[in-house]
């Protein structure tokens, strides 16, 4: 009955033209992510975090824009995720969901944006499917994708002579996919793969395995996982002497927060690739206080592209004139150019895959680190095109 | 040189020897479910969250206090086996008349509840917790880099299981809990205080669980899904023991670790499912487990 | 052991002949509620609730009525959800065609998995249903068709019998309820039976069942095959519903979760287990933003009903109404 009602209204407005609708932007934003489980601290609450402080940056308030902010969690499982952006769309008003982070959510709620035409401005998960087998006209993919992840630390490490290579893949398709990913990188840079192993999804003990890749003689042990996963991989390897024996760790995906909770006793000489690294310039820094008096932690890569995404959308819709039109939205996204303080200069390529710099890191040892969150040391930059996957013709939603 | 299916004798040892200190986890953790089984006759779920508090107790005592490990392994246990002790006198102990079934639920819906507040309280990250200064290091063995703590965990847990079979199967203590467990109504007649045995049984049990929680936590990261993952295998490994057997729960928790380690080496995919392979077997074959007795 | 007089609290299963005016009512009530459901409730949810009461009742049928607990119903659930997803997205069958090809995979595991299972009694039962369901998982985890953990995503609503088209959310409503709703009266059909006489008699007392000649065994793989065949139809029919399938489905905390439900709604009871699915899928709906608190009030609520509710609601209110329920 009160969806009839809205309808009505809806119509009624729509009839009468009233002026002070038309003036006035509505703008509903779901974010979507983990709240509970293993990607909980990375996005979460400090996703809505940083969707509140784009809001409050972009003013949207002066531009004549009511914008709203809602979230919930999707437990990491595509049924849930899909079925609260179904209700979100169909139910909420919802103009645009943000972050989701794990893949299969995030393919499964691409899918049901499309056909409710609203906007997904993905900032979590990091399946290159998004922009490429899966790719979608209301696609945006933010922050990085594992593509990316795997030049940044691949390429690096390989030119750095860490020739042979010895992969730890959790057994499941992303870390299958991030596998492939690098060792295409590896292999293009020189390098070649000594060995691999299937690890079953969730482990706890990489003693065994470790074991093997001690054995295998590679120069670079490439962790194809994820969160706890990894956490417990490079503890390990640490424990068993592996790291201090001249093997390099290559932590595929990897974020402050992973790092911070492994300290930096154990995590130093890491590599890794990010986006965003909250000591990067007086900008991050500046943003990032603000972030931690509200939040309580230095904010990650997926945090920060949420902000810098948020504010894009922001600056579209107003562009636009309108939130209805998901995919009018997204074309106008890809029209634009946008600078923020976090990632700089960015753009969105025809196939709804965000372009913009990446970093190679490596992390501090505990003498060099000057407080809890000192962590990394930035080694190189890489350039968007360098990083991503050139775009697939057939995904150019700009040509059709 | 000598090779077994590809794989030198070597790898082949260190492989075996990873596996009994998996082993060793398995033996503790499922060493207190036989207990609790035995002489409770409740399949204790909420095992795994308690295994989890041991390891985020020890974190806590030296977060908080400052009180470091080895202190930490006296004292986590004992507030893990306050804690369960609590549980048993205000929930499990109105159970005992019924069914098992309502063992089981009541302990899963506790474990929910550890699990979920923990969630809340410390995230899902994890928390870091260094091994002692004692045991850090290690010894090339030759064939492997053995870390003290590993050493150090497997003689811990040996120790703990043999001193807990001598208690229980060779004390006069554990002659009443036997007899206990056999008929409850006589030895309450001989002027046993069988209830208070029964709270201080499943006490026991579960301080072993946070033992076990309390060494695991150097060595794998203390977070609030660590028992999640262990407890289903837990089961499977009393399972197979057979249901209460003391003996048959820490031989087989030894067991099961070097099987998992051998498969780790030769089928890496599967050797999360090998154990629930084994378990299938052994419950068509020989269903009252490896070493207990028939029902 | 004297294990064989502590039985479940559950409700005794009434002799009648037809349905009792009663349950006519309620039924016809329920039915009535269900048609005009969708013009007030976002219909996705109504067609989740939906589904998962039939899965409730397909496990109370075993649990309830054949005293038997499985702790790895997800299988026949997750398994079936999967063969659906398969068939409408690969074969391209009808929706009512893939539902159906689901719900027969989720009987030939049950009778596959059951005649070994049966064979064992109380935990030792449940053990075996437990190893079996991880194998499953590990099946749908290592597959190639079931997709890894991404699951099947994206299966295609489809048409009804090839004619009508079930992409509006209203349409799949009816087709949902028709299904779940046959289902749940056909499971009436069951316990209501002969055959579900002779079940009650073997949960009661298995010696003297077997001393009365019947062949327990038989009863008892039949009831577990139904049992998985009619938590494999619930199954299957998500999947159209929500347009994939995951590894959610065939986990074992899904197992758990069906266990709630029934516990909560009433084991025994005929309407228990659809109260208890509609309680907690509401629950788990309107309470996702809390994150992880939704994991401990689900806890808290296990704990509450074991301690103090094992009849369940219905239960309790059946006790009151002193009629069955």
């Amino acid at each position: 009955m009160i969806r009839k009602l809205a309808i009505c209204s809806v119509a009624w407005a729509a009839m009468t033209g009233s002026p002070a609708l038309a003036q006035e932007i509505a703008v509903k934003l779901g974010v979507l992510n983990d709240r509970s489980g293993i990607y909980a601290d990375l996005s979460g609450e400090g996703s809505v975090v940083a969707a509140r402080m784009a809001v409050e940056d972009f003013k949207a308030a002066d531009k004549g824009m009511k914008v709203e902010i809602i979230s919930a969690d999707h437990q990491n499982k595509p049924d849930i995720g899909s079925n609260i952006a179904r209700q979100w769309y169909d139910v909420d008003g919802v103009n645009a969901i943000l972050d989701v982070p794990t893949s299969s959510v995030a393919l499964a709620v691409a899918d049901i944006t499309t056909e409710k035409n609203g906007v997904l401005i993905d900032s979590g998960a990091g399946s290159t499917s998004l922009t490429r087998e899966q790719c979608r006209p209301t696609t945006v993919h933010w922050t990085y994708d594992t593509a990316a992840l795997a030049t940044g630390t691949g390429a690096a490490m390989t030119k750095a002579g860490g020739k042979k290579w010895f992969f730890l893949t959790a057994d499941y398709a992303f870390g299958h996919s991030l596998e492939e990913n690098t060792i295409r990188v590896v292999e293009n840079s020189g390098g070649e793969v000594v060995g691999k192993v299937n690890v079953p999804f969730p482990a706890q003990d990489f003693s065994s395995f470790l074991l093997q890749a001690q054995g295998s003689g590679a120069d670079v042990i490439g962790l194809a996982n994820a969160g706890g996963d990894t956490v417990n991989a490079i503890k390990q390897a640490s424990e068993f002497g592996i790291t201090q024996a001249g093997q390099k760790m290559a932590a595929l995906l990897f974020f402050v927060t992973d790092v911070h909770a492994l300290g930096a006793e154990t995590a130093q000489g890491l590599s890794l690739t990010e986006a965003f690294y909250w000591d990067q310039n007086d900008d991050t820094r500046a943003w990032s206080k603000r972030f931690m008096d509200i939040h309580g932690a230095q904010p990650t890569m997926v945090q920060a592209g949420v902000y810098s995404g948020t504010m894009a959308y922001l600056a579209a819709v107003e562009a636009v004139g309108s939130a209805d039109d998901g995919k009018a939205v997204v074309a106008k996204m890809k029209e634009m150019e946008f600078n923020d303080p976090l990632f700089g200069k960015v753009t969105v390529r025809g196939d709804g895959r965000a372009i913009h710099d990446m970093y190679l890191f490596e992390v501090k040892s505990p003498d060099q680190s000057e407080g809890e969150w000192d962590l990394y040391n930035q080694i190189s930059s890489i350039t968007g095109d360098e990083a991503f996957l050139p775009m697939l013709d057939e995904c150019d939603f700009t040509k059709m | 040189m000598f090779e077994l299916l590809g794989v030198p004798p070597q790898v082949l040892l260190g492989q075996l020897l990873l596996g009994l200190i998996n082993g060793s986890f398995y033996a503790v953790l499922s060493l207190g479910l036989a207990v609790i089984f035995g002489l409770l006759n409740i399949i204790n779920f909420a095992h795994g969250a308690l295994y989890m508090a041991g390891a985020f107790a020890a974190w806590m005592l030296l977060h908080y206090l400052g009180i470091g490990y080895w202190p930490a392994l006296i004292l986590a246990p004992l507030i893990v086996g306050a804690f369960g002790i609590v549980l048993e006198r205000t929930m499990l102990s109105r159970l005992y008349h019924l069914d098992h079934l309502y063992g089981l639920l009541l302990t899963f819906g506790l474990a929910l509840i550890i699990q979920g507040l923990f969630r809340n309280y410390y995230g899902i990250s994890g928390l870091p917790y260094q091994i002692p200064d004692l045991l850090s290091g290690g010894h090339n063995l030759g064939f492997m880099f053995l870390p003290n703590y590993r050493a150090w965990v497997v003689a811990a847990s040996v120790l703990v299981c043999f001193g807990t079979w001598f208690m229980i199967e060779k004390t006069r203590l554990g002659a009443y809990l036997r007899a206990a467990t056999e008929n409850p109504i006589l030895v309450g007649a001989f002027g046993v205080n069988v209830p208070l045995m029964i709270m201080l049984t499943y006490g026991f049990g579960v301080a072993l669980a946070g033992f076990a929680g309390v060494l695991a936590a150097p060595i794998y990261s203390v977070n609030p899904t660590m028992g999640e993952q262990l407890i289903i295998v837990v089961f499977a490994v009393v399972v197979i023991g057979g249901m209460g057997s003391i003996m048959g729960a820490i031989v087989t928790g030894y067991m099961l670790g070097l099987i998992e380690g051998l498969t780790r080496v030769f089928y890496p995919e599967g050797s999360a499912v090998v154990i629930f392979v084994i378990m299938a077997i052994v419950l068509m074959i020989k269903p009252e487990g490896l070493f207990g007795r028939p029902a | 052991m004297a294990m064989k007089d502590k039985t479940i609290d559950a409700a005794p299963v009434v002799q009648t002949a037809g349905m009792p005016r009663l349950h006519k009512i309620i039924f016809s009530l329920l039915l009535a509620g269900l048609i005009v459901l969708p013009f007030f409730v976002y219909p996705v949810f109504a067609m989740k609730v939906m589904c998962f009461a039939l899965f409730a009742a397909a496990f109370n049928l075993l649990l309830g009525f054949g005293g038997l607990l499985s702790f790895g119903h997800a299988a026949y659930f997750g398994g079936a959800s999967y063969v659906a997803a398969h068939a409408a997205k690969v074969w391209g069958l009808t929706p009512e065609l893939s539902v159906l090809c689901g719900a027969a995979a989720a009987g030939v595991l049950g009778l596959a998995i059951g005649s070994l299972a049966i064979r064992r009694q109380g935990i030792y039962f449940a053990m075996v249903t437990l190893a079996f369901a991880q194998m499953v998982y590990f099946v749908a985890l290592q597959a190639e068709f079931t997709g890894g953990e991404d699951g099947i995503q994206s299966v295609p609503r489809g048409d009804l019998f090839g004619l009508i088209s079930l992409a509006d959310n209203i349409a799949l409503y009816f087709f949902v309820l028709v299904v779940t709703f046959g289902g749940i009266l056909l499971l009436y059909r069951i316990v209501h039976s002969p055959f579900g006489q002779v079940l009650k008699a073997i949960r009661e007392n298995e010696p003297r069942a077997i001393s009365l000649g019947y062949d327990v065994n038989r009863y008892k793989l039949i009831v577990f095959t139904l049992s998985a065949t009619m938590a494999g139809l619930a199954g299957a029919t998500k999947s159209q519903v929500f347009q994939l399938s995951s590894l959610t489905d065939v986990h074992w905390s899904m197992s758990g979760e069906v266990v709630l439900m029934t516990l909560l709604g009433g084991m025994g009871t005929i309407f228990g287990p659809l109260v208890g699915a509609a309680m907690i899928v509401t629950m788990q709906n309107y309470l996702a933003t809390f994150g992880a608190w939704v994991t401990v009030i689900q806890g808290v609520i296990f704990v509450i009903g074991v301690l103090v509710f094992r009849e369940g609601i219905v239960g309790v209110l059946s006790r009151w109404l002193k009629k069955p329920l």
